[in-house]
């Protein structure tokens, strides 16, 4: 999981991320890490319930890396689902990008 | 269900200008809220002369202190901000309030609400002050210059405006029923433009007859810039050599595009994003934040700004706390930051060694130009010393913070050359 380019577009540089330790277990919607810009923090939300199998130290080192490629090389953490039916709410990418059209009128 | 990511344009740049905002960047599905439109909160939202100039250039526009105000343009606040220190940036700072006093009984009017020397201030120089209340506490700051002996101009903060008129008001009409000679005029026929940075003096030189390099730090002058009367000052909020213009609000637009075009993409249009970023680093003061009504210039470290005649004689609001303070030190103090780890700011917890509350951050974040996270607090005195290892609680984390004096960066004001 990581962040939209729309989502790191709306923060800035970033300057600093926040990642959470391996093995740790999450219920889908809770506050998993946290990736700041110069003038805010932002948690991210587990998109689904989860374990952490592995997280992106590169992202730690050069937080700078999200702005560039937030889909690719600057995933931040690979989850373990717990519960595929928490798959089905989540929106789809064209879905998602409907939602971003609709807040920028 | 957590809410959508459509609710973190507006309403999560907000606040940006000046503190930190958490928010919601997830996207979960079903159920998220309409995100709130706030027309009625946009339409009410006062507008400078150069609104339509930042929509044009690109700027992000956000309230500030009940104005619509560029948080920032295309470039984002880290370069913004770096390119001030190198280059030059133009700031749009109409929200601002200037006002005068006139009369030969304003400085006598003045004195009685700042703790400032008005008295002993040069005509054609200004300096910063503070309006106290009767606890001692700030209830704004100001950069206050003699015009002549009869005329003072003063420039407050756009958020403190209706607090700070009313105050003067309500001390203004008893002193003038008792005979004194002085009235005020709130120059809303002004509008006020910041040109900062190495690039300011060569290119404001393009439009003014005057040789600005004899011009120096906190210098005043009423001076013609291409062509229009406007009250320059050679002063800022960034740390870098620079001038904070007043002029005619029919002519702020035409000004600024001048300025623009000489600076040849050299100096940028600036916001408030970088601005903020950019005082931090200069270690300079944001109210609000970092002077409170319930904090005196003693603990904020501004007993600079009360003369020894002032301290002596008192005649401002809370005179009588602040003369103890300077006999014997206040409790707490501000200090700099320099913190490892997440950027700590307004209102995580500055810790001892051991773990122990010793005091609160006021402002923080990550500098641009130092590439190091930077803070302003206020810690129990005692512990306030430079080099002071101490710790700060970030979000339930803590990490590592000494304590370091400011400004973070070096300033670089104009001032004449020693023994000149």
């Amino acid at each position: 999981m990581g962040l939209t380019s729309f989502a790191v577009d709306e923060l800035g540089d970033v300057v600093f991320v926040e990642l959470p330790e391996v093995g740790a277990k999450y219920e889908q919607g809770e506050s998993i890490c946290t990736v700041e810009s110069v003038k805010a923090s932002s948690a991210v939300y587990a998109p689904v319930g989860g374990e952490v199998i592995e997280v992106n130290s590169s992202v730690k080192e050069s937080p700078e890396k999200l702005n560039k490629d937030p889909f690719g090389e600057s995933w931040l953490v690979k989850l373990k689902v717990a519960n595929h039916d928490h798959l089905k709410s989540l929106l789809s990418a064209s879905d998602y990008e409907g939602l971003v059209e609709q807040s920028k009128h | 269900m957590r809410k959508a990511a459509t609710h973190l344009s507006k309403s999560a740049l907000r606040s940006l200008a000046s503190q930190h905002v958490t928010f919601n960047l997830s996207v979960l599905s079903s159920g998220f809220a309409a995100s709130r439109r706030g027309y009625a909160d946009e339409a009410s939202l006062k507008k400078t002369p150069l609104y339509d100039y930042h929509v044009e250039n690109g700027g992000k526009m956000v309230p500030f202190a009940g104005w619509s105000m560029p948080l920032q343009y295309k470039d984002s606040i880290m370069d913004s901000t770096t390119n001030c220190r190198e280059n030059g940036s133009l700031f749009d700072v109409s929200h601002m309030c200037g006002l005068s006093l006139k009369g030969k009984d304003s400085i006598a009017f003045l004195e009685k609400l700042v703790v400032g020397d008005i008295t002993a201030l040069a005509p054609g120089t200004g300096s910063l002050s503070v309006f106290t209340n009767e606890k001692g506490g700030i209830i704004d700051d100001t950069v206050i210059t003699k015009v002549k002996d009869h005329h003072i101009y003063l420039v407050v903060n756009a958020g403190c405006r209706d607090k700070d008129l009313a105050h003067i008001e309500s001390h203004l009409k008893p002193f003038q029923a008792s005979g004194k000679d002085v009235k005020w005029h709130i120059h809303d026929e002004r509008s006020l433009l910041a040109l900062q940075g190495p690039l300011a003096p060569t290119v404001l030189q393009h439009f003014v007859k005057e040789d600005l390099s004899k011009m120096y730090f906190s210098d005043f002058k009423m001076i013609d810039i291409n062509g229009y009367p406007c009250f320059l000052t050679r002063t800022g909020y960034t740390g870098e050599d620079g001038f904070e213009i007043s002029v005619p609000a029919e002519n702020a637009l035409d000004l600024t595009k001048a300025i623009m075009e000489k600076g040849e993409g050299k100096i940028r249009l600036t916001g408030l994003g970088a601005r903020d970023s950019l005082r931090l680093e200069a270690g300079l003061c944001l109210y609000g934040n970092d002077l409170e009504q319930h904090i005196t210039p003693i603990e904020a470290g501004l007993a600079w700004t009360i003369s020894k005649r002032r301290r002596a004689e008192g005649g401002f609001l809370g005179a009588d706390v602040i003369q103890k303070q300077i006999q014997d030190g206040p409790a707490r103090r501000r200090v700099g930051l320099i913190a490892s780890g997440a950027p700590p700011r307004g209102h995580c917890e500055i810790l001892d060694l051991s773990e122990k509350v010793i005091g609160e951050v006021t402002s923080g974040g990550f500098s641009p130009c130092l590439k190091k996270n930077i803070a302003m607090g206020y810690v129990s005195s005692g512990n306030h010393k430079n080099g002071t290892k101490l710790k700060v609680s970030v979000r339930g984390r803590i990490s590592d913070a000494v304590i370091t004096k400011m400004p973070f960066v070096p300033s670089k004001y104009h001032k004449p050359a020693e023994g000149a």
